[in-house]
Formats: C-alpha cells, structure tokens, sequence
C-alpha cells in the first residue's frame, strides 16, 4: 500500500505541508479561505529541532491498534487506510495513548483528528504535492 | 564612522495582509532574515534592508501574499550620475574596500545575440521536419585529422585523436565545489550522465562522491592548482586548463577560509579555515611555450588519453591568443565572454573587462581558419548563454558547442540576485551551509537540468530544420545561415555575416 513516506534529508522545514493538509482537509478551495484567523491544525505535523526537521503522520499499520483502543467504533479501515468517523468519537483519548507515531490529535471541533491519505479528494495526498524539495513521498515501501 | 545611513533599500518587500496567513514559510525560508513575526502587532513584518531580492519567500509563499519590488524612492534625477554610481560611492566611502559582485554583469552593453536573425528555407530549398526524419545533434571535440589514411587495398584507416562525444552541443561549465554546493555539483554531474554531455569540475577539485561520475567529468587545472592530484587528473574525461574567466579576465580567485570547511577542504587539499587563493597568472605561464609545457605535462600524466581544453577569458586580443593555443598542442579552446558568471568578482573588473563572446568568437573561428589551423583544435563558449536560439547562433558563428553555467543554475532555482559572495543562497546552490545546502535536492535538480537540455536540444533541431540542416556539423561556422539587424559595418565584419535584407 502507498503511504507517506518522509525522506528527513530533504525536508527544510517549511512547514508548508501543514498548510497544504490543513486546506485540504477544509471545505474551503483557497488557502487564504482555509487559514486566515484559523488555529491550524493539520493532520501531520513537523518536528523541529535546529537543523532537523521531520514530519510526524498516520503509518496507517497493518494492525492498527488505535482501532482495538476505539471504545465508541469511531476509528475503523477503509481499504487499507485508517480512517475516523467524526460523528462517533467521544474523544476518550485512548488513541492517543496507545498511537506510538502520535499521529491523532484533537480537531477544532472537539474530536480526534487523523491523516486519511486524503482520500476524500482522491489522487496523491496534498501534502506530498505541496512539498517543494521532494523530501514527502507517497510510495510503496 | 557617523550614524547617516547613506543607502535606502534598493527593494521593498509588498506583504499583502489580506492574504498573509502568518504561515512564516517566508521567515523559515529566508537566510538574510527579512521577514519574522511581530508578536506584539501579531502579523509578519519584513525588514527590507537585509533584502536581496532571491524571491526565495516569493516562491514558496502559499497565499502569493508577498511580492518584491524596486523601491520608488529616487535620488534627484541625473543622466550622468545614476543612482547605483552615486551609491556605489557611497558604499566605498563607508567601507574602504572594494566592491564586489556575482554572476554575469548587469550592466546594458549590447548582446550580440539579440541582433543577429537566423536563416529559414522558402521554396527552392526543403526544410525537415525533425519529427520524421533523423536530426544529428552528436559533436566531437578535439583536433580533428586532416589527413585521410589508406591501408595497402585503399580502405580508410579510422583514426580519431583524443576527443570527448557530446550527445548534443551544450555542456555545464565550470563551477567549483565551494563556490557551488555538493547539492548543486551532484545535480550537474547525474544530468550530465544522463544526457550524455560533461560537467566541469571548476578548480576545487572533485569530491571523492563524485569520481563515479568521471567519464562524464571535465576535471579542471587552475592557477591555485586545488584537488589536482594524479587520480583527479585520471578520473576526468578531459582536462582543462584555466588561464581566464569572463567575469574576471587578468585576476583569479579567492575563496574565504570560512568557507574552506570539512569536505571542501578535503577535496581542494588545502587546510580548512585557510584562504583558497587562486594567483591571477598560472606562476609557471608566461608564454605559449609554457603553456605548451603545461598541456604536455597533463598529457603525459593521462598517457595521452585525455584531450585538453585550454580556457580563456575572451579580451582584446583573443583572436592572436587563439592562434598560439590552436599551436600549442591543446585540443580545445574555450572562450568565456564578458557577460560570463562568477560566485565572487570585483565589480570594477566584472563590469568593465572583456569582450562580447559573440565577437571573440567571430575573430577566433575566422582567424584559425585563415591560418589553416582551425582543424587543430574544437572551440567552444560560454558567457551567457541564453536560449537555444543563442546556441544556434554560436554554432553558426563557428563554435564546436557551447557551455552553460548560469542558465544551469537557474533551471536550479537560482534568481540572479548576485549576493552569491555572501555565502546565504537561499536556493541551496552559492552556500556551504548545510541548512541551506539541503534545499537543493539534486535528484529535482537533475530532472530540471535534463529537461531543461532536452528542451533546448529540441529547439535546435526545429531550428536547424527550418533551415534545411540535418547536423550541428553542417551548421558550424555556416553564418549565411545569420544576419544582422541594427548593426554597423564594422560589427557586420568582424561577426563575417550580411545584414538583414542583403
């Protein structure tokens, strides 16, 4: 399965992937739109220490155990992409505790928020087309 | 000295706060420090002075909110004393030091280029359509055989001289490990591969990383003699001396010792924090016959193997220079005209000394051939290099191919801010630091020097087809295929082709 791979020397530390993912996942076409007087919260995010820079997202696993930590069913797959049904999620938090990438977060409206390979939009994830040196893949590994 | 700031940002940073989304890419991105976010306004704010306008914040800002423009601000209007003359004073009388500059000179002569027009077929002689038929952009460099040789049944005996294949016409030229980044220099060096042309190595020497890209490596010997050790010599597929460069005719080099670090140091042999200084003459150079003996000596290092490209800056009296390199056993010449590039020269010399490539070009080819001796050796120039239509022309003027430094560089990204000297690109190519270095990621850079080439290349052939030519062999020296437009007589004679209408 393709996912999104982080080639960390690469990556600058542009942060632009959030803005790119953080659009995509709005219901707005427009960054300016998306973003002004917004708290950004994207769906991966990019860690920074001096030089190093490094983007954190969903792995999508194999056998993910957010899914059994799930108490409400919100958390299930699609295909082979872990996905988030935002209706059913109580925002426990168990999916943070047991998420060893800390890939799911707590979305503006109160739920948890998750990478979707952004498959409601179809096509290669906005925050590997975005990225400007090559350093966000979406590949076979 | 006082506190009056004599000098008023040449640029100014447009923010569009309409469109600002406080993303502070721009302030990520930006090494001269332009832009940072004001927590107490609570928007970005841009600090123009320390703005060169590389349009590195331009390019990667995600709403286009920021545009450069050239400041409206004007000294009293005066023809003769311009704005940059009165500024420039300005500067020296604040700093005492020379000014210096990078890239190829800004400054209006005229490009000879732009006035030449190239030839088409009309009725009484076909073009070809480069679609359908073959169209031969392969060259050789190197002397050629006058001579044909028969065995004992009349059969051609093959014989080639040492010569370098190019696929098509164009090769990157010289660019230093130093001046350039590994990033920049690895880009070059697979698109070369790639393409089937060469990259030059630059005088500092080549990085051990990169020995496996030698056969298609122009490994250079420059007055500072940096890297030149037997194997850098054996790695390459030709060497080239550097007696001059375009930008800088009649000075050398100096790379600071600041920038001499780790594996820059390693590879130029020098020790790191020391200045690389490249003395303005080869100190074993005063004449033909030493530069003979330079070329004879690498020859002999090579077992004759290699050929050798023998490069000058284009100056008065390049045409007489030629004639002694064409007879001096070097293989190749090199012509860098005035408009050429340079990570780092004095303004002074880089805007004042030298020719035009297109005329030194025009002098050399017609001097060689009047000698009879333009068989002896391939030419080719740099300096500006343009467009395919540049090329073209070159070609028609009598170069065996041409190099391309500046145009490579900004299918890299580059802006031609020229603060180069300053060791801050923003785009990964004229730095050393690593933070900056990895922004170049060369295998996007490959692609974009293997697309820019094949484009070019192209070009050429509906170029040369429309002309009726099947091969850059038919084309060289051929200036029927020119005429001139808005020229004079004296610049119709020296470029040996009619004006437009004739």
């Amino acid at each position: 399965m393709k996912r999104v791979y982080i080639n960390e020397e690469w990556c600058l530390g542009c942060h632009l992937c959030e803005y790119n993912c953080f659009l995509s996942n709005s219901k707005e076409s427009d960054m300016v739109l998306a973003c002004m007087g917004k708290n950004i919260k994207s769906n991966l995010h990019i860690e920074d220490s001096g030089d190093i820079h490094f983007a954190f997202n969903c792995r999508h696993c194999k056998d993910p155990i957010c899914i059994k930590a799930c108490i409400s069913g919100a958390l299930h797959k699609e295909g082979e992409v872990v996905v988030i049904d935002k209706e059913k999620c109580v925002f426990c938090g168990s999916c943070i505790l047991v998420c060893p990438y800390g890939a799911l977060m707590e979305s503006e409206s109160g739920v948890m928020q998750k990478c979707e390979l952004c498959i409601s939009s179809g096509g290669v994830p906005k925050c590997v087309e975005g990225c400007p040196n090559g350093a966000l893949v979406f590949e076979e590994r | 000295m006082s506190g009056i700031n004599y000098l008023f940002p040449e640029y100014e940073v447009k923010r569009d706060y309409d469109r600002c989304i406080a993303c502070r890419v721009c302030e990520r991105q930006c090494a001269n420090e332009v832009h940072h976010f004001d927590d107490k306004r609570g928007k970005m704010v841009s600090d123009d002075t320390k703005c060169v306008c590389c349009q590195r914040c331009v390019s990667l800002c995600p709403t286009r909110a920021l545009k450069i423009v050239k400041t409206d601000n004007t000294f009293k209007t005066n023809a003769n004393w311009r704005e940059n003359m009165i500024t420039n004073i300005y500067r020296q009388a604040d700093t005492g030091g020379v000014l210096l500059a990078s890239m190829g000179t800004p400054k209006e002569y005229p490009v000879y280029f732009d006035k030449m027009l190239i030839n088409a077929s009309q009725v009484t002689n076909p073009s070809i359509d480069p679609l359908r038929e073959p169209m031969e952009t392969r060259v050789f460099l190197g002397s050629k055989e006058t001579k044909i040789i028969r065995d004992s049944d009349g059969r051609i005996v093959p014989h080639l001289n040492q010569h370098i294949e190019l696929s098509t016409p164009i090769m990157f030229s010289a660019m230093s490990y130093g001046s350039i980044s590994y990033n920049a220099h690895r880009a070059l060096a697979m698109a070369a591969e790639e393409l089937g042309t060469f990259y030059n190595t630059g005088e500092g020497g080549l990085h051990e990383d990169f020995y496996k890209y030698g056969k298609n490596t122009i490994v250079q010997v420059a007055s500072g003699r940096f890297g030149v050790k037997p194997e850098y010599l054996e790695a390459g597929a030709a060497l080239e001396i550097k007696m001059g460069q375009g930008a800088k005719p009649g000075i050398g080099g100096h790379l600071p010792g600041a920038k001499i670090v780790g594996d820059v140091s390693r590879t130029r042999m020098i020790p790191e924090g020391s200045d690389a200084i490249s003395p303005a003459p080869h100190h074993d150079i005063y004449s033909i016959e030493d530069l003979r003996q330079l070329i004879f000596a690498l020859k002999e290092a090579t077992d004759y193997k290699k050929p050798v490209i023998v490069k000058v800056a284009a100056v008065h009296n390049i045409a007489a220079i030629a004639s002694g390199i064409a007879r001096s056993g070097a293989d190749i010449i090199s012509i860098d005209g005035f408009r050429g590039g340079t990570g780092a020269a004095p303004a002074a010399i880089r805007d004042n000394v030298g020719i035009p490539m297109e005329l030194a070009l025009a002098s050399v080819d017609k001097r060689l051939r009047d000698e009879g001796i333009r068989n002896n050796v391939s030419l080719v120039v740099g300096g500006s290099i343009r467009s395919s239509a540049d090329i073209v022309k070159a070609i028609a003027l009598g170069a065996d191919a041409v190099y391309i430094a500046t145009s490579a560089l900004i299918a890299l990204g580059c802006h031609l801010c020229r603060t180069c000297h300053l060791g801050r690109c923003n785009w990964g190519i004229a730095t050393q630091r690593p933070d900056l270095v990895k922004r170049l990621n060369p295998n996007i850079g490959k692609e974009r020097l293997v697309n820019l080439i094949n484009a070019w290349t192209n070009e050429i052939k509906e170029i040369m087809g429309g002309m009726g030519i099947n091969s850059i062999e038919a084309l060289k020296g051929n200036r029927a295929m020119l005429r001139g437009i808005g020229l004079n007589e004296k610049e119709l004679e020296i470029l040996g082709i009619k004006h437009a209408g004739e």
